[in-house]
């Protein structure tokens, strides 16, 4: 009886891992592209480094300047941080004399949050302080909901959502695409003060049209660029399409983001990774629901121990039967 | 049976290393008051690019671990019905009890708006997708699973021979519980880190295969810290120790570990992630060590003979929790980078917690096998 239980014990234990580690039954695959999705098309060759967007950006979110000059001037954050939502940053190599060449030249690049179509934050949060809107897909964070567990900032493959650990009561900060400004006709306070149209709003269709435009375009050749927000207003202004790498950051990386970016030095010198196809929420929720979907396979795991331990608890915990043990 | 049966071990409570413990105790609770006026930033060295640090890595991932020698000696005793460990299924409960408490408690320390905690367990907060509320829940819920299994204890301090009698009739549900919910969460331990993707150095981003690696680990370790507490606790409270049941259970985590082994380098050759473990960098140095010290067991384990030597047990109890230890923090802390320009060590405050917390544990483990009927007696009365 004894051999008996044990082994089957172990075969059927055996069969629920071998089960549970097999195919995976619940493949999720990566989410879909919202139907209104909003975004950012950011083309780091229309950008002249003002920083118009990070100021503009402070602002529109009521966040504090940071210092990293001896004199406290003005606001000079190097990243984004818990205070500090967009930077533009800069790429150099050599002289830097040349711009938006990877040789001898320099680029900028912004960072800011992607609005990942499947973000790793909000798979991670376990408090749904991350959610991403289901018409517009932008991601947005829930400071009353949040447990300040920082699993969303070691998750995002981007390194956005950061925290501010120096406060007693802290909260998650990222950028959440203006969305506090929509209801008085605003959109992102970036796109909106870019002087050159080289942060732009609008719907992720048309950005990406926008988008595939430039690409298409010669070097060289006569350009128009839209300002400020694609489908509102006109402020276009001619000028000349600029060397482009042939790639449109976030069209594919990760699942696809709603800010996709252009440049013409490769994008891994600017601190955007590469990054597999496949979002890292699909797999993480993939193994989660094949191991747990429904609670299928832990109620009948719980089922089979609690009969096996129920025979065995008998024989070898009755303190009163001094026969057994 | 009744050589089996347990009884407290009394003893004085005021010893010079229980009065060192309690100070180290009440240092971390100082340090922790301070955090909570001032933030984590002021006693940690916590930042974007390491959020989590020894409190999530150590005393929640690392501690949970070597708190399953009561997981694991219930999976033997109750489910494979191996009656004759029965001896240690109190002890073992006991360390897990304490080990995964205080593990609980880490995460209050750690979370940084820690009076919304609540959310977890919430309708309409809750994530049912996120790893880590799988974890969270299934922790918590193992903690008051093991203190139901415990009581049989208190009661019988207390005398209480009826409501124990019926406690047993429904205590198999709770060990079968029990043992359920380790398995699910000291997988899903692994599973946490499947999200960070390439934020993990390929010698520890095992995908997949990250739930298996970290329960074979976990039920390794539960073995060795039972081994392990019971050759503290014979030096300590110069008791005889169990060591043809010790050699028996050695010979069990021989084979396991054996298996986990195998499975660990078979991925390893499998994802072409072995390379990297023959670069010049700290991964590959802590690799190596982390892995020598799950392959040493095995050669000292290797014969019947060996496993009958106490002095051979200890030693490898003590490489197997140095292995499952470093397994965690390379996977949680070595082995994770986010990008150029971040590190991390423990502050001292941070260290100072920690070890404030483990000093506890150790604490309250004294003060409960010396007044409650913990140990078995036939060994008690050998002191
Ligand atoms: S970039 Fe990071 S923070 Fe932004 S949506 Fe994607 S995963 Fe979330
Ligand atoms: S820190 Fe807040 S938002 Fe981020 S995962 Fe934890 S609970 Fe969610
Ligand atoms: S959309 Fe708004 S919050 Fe986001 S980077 Fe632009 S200005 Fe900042």
């Amino acid at each position: 009886m004894d051999r008996r239980n044990f082994l089957k014990a172990s075969a059927a234990g055996g069969g629920l891992l071998a089960a549970g580690a097999g195919t995976p039954a619940h493949a999720r695959g990566n989410r879909e592209v919202p139907p209104e999705a909003l975004g950012l098309l950011y083309d780091s060759t229309l950008c002249v480094g003002c920083k118009a967007c990070v100021a503009a950006c402070k602002q529109a979110n009521g966040m504090p300047p940071e210092f990293s000059t001896e004199e406290h001037l003005w606001d000079t954050p190097l990243d984004i941080s818990g205070r500090t939502l967009n930077v533009i940053k800069v790429y150099r190599s050599g002289s830097a004399r040349n711009k938006d060449r990877e040789q001898d030249g320099y680029a900028f690049i912004k960072k800011s949050c992607m609005h990942c179509v499947d973000p790793s934050c909000i798979s991670a949060c376990p408090v749904s302080a991350m959610q991403k809107d289901p018409r517009t897909g932008v991601v947005s964070y829930d400071k009353d909901a949040c447990i300040g567990c920082r699993y969303c900032v070691a998750a995002c493959p981007f390194g956005v959502p950061r925290f501010t650990f120096e406060s007693a009561t802290p909260q998650i900060s990222k950028c959440q695409l203006c969305r506090h400004r929509w209801k008085d006709g605003g959109y992102a306070a970036c796109a909106e003060v870019c002087p050159t149209g080289a942060t732009l709003y609008g719907r992720l269709t048309d950005l990406k049209q926008e988008a595939a435009r430039r690409l298409a375009a010669k070097p060289g050749a006569p350009m128009v660029y839209p300002r400020g927000r694609l489908g509102g207003p006109d402020q276009s202004y001619p000028g000349v399409s600029a060397a482009y790498v042939q790639h449109l950051y976030g069209e594919k990386e990760f699942g696809g983001t709603q800010m996709v970016m252009l440049a013409g030095v490769p994008f891994e010198k600017l601190g955007y990774p590469g990054l597999p196809p496949v979002s890292d929420a699909s797999s993480s929720e993939t193994l989660q629901h094949t191991l747990y979907g429904g609670l299928v396979m832990p109620v009948a795991f719980l089922g089979l121990l609690s009969w096996v331990a129920r025979r065995n608890v008998k024989s070898a915990d009755d303190e009163e039967d001094p026969h057994h043990g | 049976m009744a050589e089996h049966a347990a009884a407290p071990l009394g003893g004085r409570l005021l010893t010079p290393v229980t009065v060192l413990l309690g100070a180290l105790a009440a240092v971390a609770g100082i340090i922790l008051l301070f955090r909570f006026f001032h933030g984590l930033g002021a006693v940690t060295n916590l930042s974007d690019g390491y959020p989590w640090g020894i409190w999530i890595a150590y005393d929640v991932v690392v501690g949970s671990a070597l708190a399953c020698g009561g997981y694991a000696i219930a999976l033997l005793v109750y489910i494979f019905n191996r009656g004759e460990y029965h001896p240690l299924v109190r002890p073992a409960l006991l360390a897990s009890l304490f080990g995964y408490t205080l593990a609980g408690a880490s995460v209050i320390f750690d979370l940084g708006r820690w009076w919304n905690v609540w959310h977890i367990f919430w309708p309409g907060y809750a994530q049912p997708n996120s790893v880590m509320f799988e974890v969270a829940v299934c922790i918590t819920a193992y903690i008051f699973v093991m203190w139901i299994e415990f009581s049989p204890v208190f009661l019988e301090k207390l005398g209480m021979k009826d409501a124990r009698r019926k406690l047993s009739k429904v205590l198999f549900f709770f060990i079968a519980l029990g043992v359920v919910l380790p398995s699910m969460h000291q997988s899903s331990l692994g599973s946490l880190l499947v999200i960070f993707g390439r934020q993990i150095h390929p010698l520890w981003q095992a995908g997949w295969l990250l739930p298996l690696l970290y329960l074979m680990t976990a039920v390794l370790l539960g073995f060795a810290v039972v081994i392990f507490e019971a050759a503290a606790a014979s030096t300590g409270f110069r008791r005889s120790t169990e060591t043809a049941i010790l050699a028996r259970l050695s010979g069990l985590m021989f084979w396991l570990l054996a298996a986990y082994l195998v499975v660990r380098v078979a991925d390893l050759v499998l994802r072409g992630a072995l390379g990297s473990a023959f670069a010049f960098s700290l991964e590959a140095v802590m690799f190596w060590l982390e892995m020598i010290a799950f392959a040493l067991p095995l050669l000292l384990l290797g014969s019947r003979a060996a496993r009958a030597r106490p002095s051979r047990l200890f030693v490898s109890a003590v490489l197997l929790m140095a292995g499952g230890f470093l397994l965690r923090i390379n996977g949680f802390l070595v082995g994770y980078q986010t990008g150029d320009g971040w590190h991390y060590f423990p502050a001292l405050p941070e260290l100072l917690v920690t070890i404030g917390l483990i000093a506890f544990e150790v604490l309250a483990y004294i003060v409960f096998v010396r007044r409650l009927p913990v140990l078995p007696r036939a060994a008690a009365a050998a002191r």
